[in-house]
């Protein structure tokens, strides 16, 4: 590129004033969670008023026993949805992405994203109602299967991403080698596609694990995930190790998500 | 999509798209048992008596309907009341405001990072896309810490001597709106940067060329070719915001309902399944009439630019 020409973009292309409100934009979306991390640190009582740098609020949430087990029952949920959800996911991405069209093709699409359209209490009041209806109280499975149907577009999107990006070419190639279907899929398609199965599965994963208003809608007494019981830590009144649990809530969705972002970018 | 061409109607294009058929069966056996089903059972509970002790009384009544805008009197007779009006004014209002924020704040950090060499881009978009999926309940409670009475905003006010009273930042329409807007910021910045990350620079220079200002630049050339982004990032944020829960619940202290507040109560304190399942449908039906308005729009945009 010519010095010249370079200078010339860069001078059509800036915009006065822009930078500095994106920049103020980015504090905007970072200030609070920048406070809320240096308040689980915080010594004092009160949680308003910085004395020192202490963990005391991370053992105090350690030791925190039903907090514990609402973190159990969480990852367990999140665990079985997100994996049920993924298989489930790839059938589909594969179904749409290769193969042949289908007659209602596009009606299907239209109906594994619903969940994501829908606001999430009408799928929260719509999924109790099943559940009252046919009295079906399986505790976690309740609270499983509900959080599977709300997982399927997250974990079908990446995965259908990454089947649109892949090169056919490898398939036929496959195929010309006198590959089966299914040799060629084990072979090639899987192997190919698990970056977007994988970034997908940790999509599914964090969104179950910090889904709030479809639980509170289905958890029976016992199934107390964790966002519904910082729920009730919060109606409590504002104590500092909420702001230690958040923090590592927050923690552990940041590590997911830029898992599933370099997966999601590798190239093989 | 196909891998080889196969003719239209044979044998083999049949097996395939039965094989489709059957990938894509789980999911909509799901979807069908476990989302569409339940909608049509709670549209049968909003056309039931309420339980007292929660759940229905399998009796026809179109109660539910009626309280949408009318109080029974002790006489029996029907009053028109606005309370629920009020809170669907609300919610639609408050959501409209949201939109209207959330596209003047997101516009133009879309248009800078557009603008932005293409190497730092990627990671520029990611810190925008981590908050998004970090937890809404904290996100929405790291606001708490902020704007209380003794939050982080007035204390400093405070300590400068700017105020001599905490400010009441908190527990207001103000807090529900700054929350809303925290949340779906980012639903705005990424459609429309979507949408002028494949301008052609060369329109710039184009304008430029012809002796537009920026700002004449900026309306005539960037403000067009955004438009289906604005109009997606407006769609994914209004439609949350009508029936957001969190926000009302943590930062409007639960005083001020929104539509999703007033659903989730009658199905904790209030006990009125009936009414909550009827509220639900409500909101369904708005949430679908505001999706095909913005499906009619787009094909409008799609005809437009390519004409048929």
């Amino acid at each position: 590129m010519l010095p010249l020409f370079k200078r010339r973009r860069l001078d059509i292309q800036h915009f006065p004033g822009f930078g500095g409100f994106s920049f103020l934009f980015y504090l905007y979306l970072y200030a609070p969670i920048l406070v809320l991390i240096l308040y689980s640190f915080n010594a004092n009582q009160s949680a308003t008023v910085w004395t020192s740098f202490s963990l005391d609020w991370y053992r105090a949430a350690f030791n925190n026993q039903a907090l514990r087990s609402a973190a159990g029952n969480s990852l367990l949920i999140a665990v079985c949805a997100s994996v049920i959800a993924t298989v489930i996911a790839t059938l589909a991405a594969l179904g749409t992405s290769r193969g042949a069209r289908f007659k209602g093709m596009r009606l299907s699409i239209g109906a594994i994203m619903l969940p994501l359209v829908l606001p999430e209490i009408v799928v929260g009041v719509a999924t109790l109602g099943l559940f009252s209806s046919i009295g079906l109280s399986l505790g976690y499975g309740n609270l499983i299967i509900a959080h599977t149907v709300f997982c399927i577009p997250f974990a079908y999107l990446p995965i259908r991403a990454r089947l649109e990006d892949m090169d056919l070419s490898l398939e036929q190639a496959a195929n010309d080698l006198y590959a089966g279907p299914w040799r060629t899929f084990t072979k090639v398609t899987l192997p190919l596609l698990m970056p977007g199965i994988f970034s997908g599965l940790m999509l599914a994963f964090i969104v179950s694990l910090d889904n709030f208003v479809i639980s509170m809608m289905v958890s029976q007494a016992g199934t107390t995930t964790l966002p519904i019981f910082i729920f009730g830590m919060l109606r409590m009144g504002v104590t500092p190790d909420v702001n230690a649990v958040s923090t590592l809530i927050l923690a552990v969705s940041v590590l997911f998500v830029s898992l599933s972002f370099l997966l999601g970018k590798s190239r093989t | 999509m196909n891998s080889r061409p196969i003719a239209p109607g044979s044998a083999l294009e049949r097996r395939r798209a039965l094989g489709s058929l059957l990938g894509v069966s789980p999911a909509l056996l799901a979807i069908g048992l476990f989302l569409l089903v339940p909608i049509l059972i709670i549209a049968a509970y909003s056309l039931m008596q309420a339980n007292p002790y929660g759940g229905v009384d399998q009796v026809f009544s179109s109660e539910a309907y009626t309280s949408l805008l009318f109080e029974r009197q002790l006489d029996d007779s029907l009053a028109f009341t606005d309370s629920y009006l009020i809170i669907a004014l609300r919610s639609v209002g408050i959501a409209t405001a949201t939109t209207l924020i959330t596209l003047l704040i997101g516009f133009p950090v879309a248009v800078w990072l557009a603008m932005q060499p293409i190497r730092r881009r990627g990671l520029l978009i990611f810190l925008i896309t981590i908050p998004f999926w970090a937890n809404l309940l904290i996100r929405t409670y790291a606001w708490i810490l902020l704007l209380r009475g003794t939050g982080v905003i007035n204390n400093s006010l405070l300590g400068l001597g700017l105020i001599q009273q905490p400010l009441p930042l908190l527990y207001n329409d103000g807090a529900v709106l700054l929350g809303l807007v925290y949340t779906y910021a980012p639903f705005v910045v990424l459609p429309i940067y979507a949408t002028l990350e494949k301008m052609d620079m060369r329109l710039l220079e184009a304008a430029q060329d012809l002796y537009a200002g920026r700002l004449r630049t900026l309306r005539k050339v960037v403000l067009p070719i955004a438009r289906p982004g604005i109009l997606a990032g407006a769609i994914l944020t209004f439609v949350p915001c009508l029936g957001a829960m969190i926000a009302p619940e943590l930062l409007g202290g639960g005083t001020k309902l929104m539509l999703g507040n007033l659903i989730f109560r009658q199905f904790s304190d209030a006990r009125n399944w009936p009414f909550g399942a009827a509220l639900a449908l409500v909101l369904m039906a708005a949430v679908m009439l505001v999706l095909m308005f913005y499906a009619m729009r787009t094909e409008r945009l799609r005809v437009a630019r390519e004409g048929k």
